[in-house]
């Protein structure tokens, strides 16, 4: 369980960054792409992408292959996923007991009309 | 940051609507996923600093607390507390719950806040979009499902 939640604390930190986000928006559009591919959209070094990619990549968020010169990063999906299920507990959690609650709350100002009559 | 709103109207007046989250009598009513699961315990000192616990059982058997304290008590249009699961399952430390009743025509809007969820550093940071980058990240799951 605590590598369960190490696992999600890097998924969120790596995440709440725009500039990993608009990357990882990237790679979901193109699949695959190279390091210079990815870097170029960015107003930023090369050796900061890198550094961005080195979060990604520590998360479990990304993989990337040399081959020769290139270095191809691609999309690792499970992290996300894992993320999105935790989040989705909560939602749910929250959304059926807001709908009890307003079942609840319901009764009680029909209640509270009656008497009022 | 890593937070959950929630927007429901429902149909009672916001002083119903505040008292129904905020007595342990009303909490008994409503807390927990599952219908027809019971709150085990239920307890409220609703004003700055008090407490609360909540003790519920979930369909799959399993028993949950969580707790906290009241931050902010204002009848009937905000509430803020601290949230941290005191028992059944992992604690991923205190998160925030703040609550805005608003008085509509047919009764009340409820917007319903989980914040801080998760890690200190997403709760320091500015950034939005969660929803967002969710809502992208869904999409491209379900293409590969």
């Amino acid at each position: 369980m605590a590598n369960y939640n190490d696992r999600l604390d890097r998924t969120f930190a790596a995440l709440v960054d725009p500039t990993r986000r608009a990357i990882l928006a990237k790679l979901e559009r193109k699949g695959a792409s190279s390091v210079s591919e990815l870097a170029e959209p960015f107003d930023i070094k090369l050796p900061a992408v890198m550094k961005h990619l080195d979060v990604l990549a520590d998360a479990g968020l990304i993989t990337r292959a040399k081959a020769g010169r290139t270095v191809t990063v691609k999309l690792r999906p499970q992290p996300m996923r894992e993320a999105m299920e935790w989040l989705r507990r909560y939602e749910r959690f929250w959304s059926t007991s807001l709908d009890r609650l307003a079942t609840y709350a319901e009764a009680r100002e029909a209640e509270a009309k009656e008497k009022e009559r | 940051m890593t937070s959950l709103t929630l927007v429901r109207r429902v149909r009672a007046r916001p002083s119903i609507v505040f008292e129904a989250m905020t007595t342990a009598e009303g909490i008994s009513h409503w807390w927990g996923p599952d219908a027809g699961e019971p709150v085990l315990k239920a307890e409220s000192d609703p004003r700055p600093g008090g407490h609360y616990l909540v003790r519920f059982r979930t369909s799959d058997g399993l028993e949950h607390e969580a707790s906290g304290e009241y931050l902010e008590v204002t009848p009937p249009e905000r509430i803020v507390m601290s949230w941290r699961w005191t028992a059944g399952g992992a604690d991923p430390g205190e998160s925030r719950v703040e609550i805005a009743l608003r008085a509509v025509t047919e009764g009340t809007e409820i917007t319903f806040t989980h914040a801080r969820l998760h890690d200190e550093e997403s709760a320091r940071s500015h950034e939005g979009g969660w929803s967002g980058a969710f809502d992208k990240l869904e999409a491209y799951l379900a293409q590969r499902a």
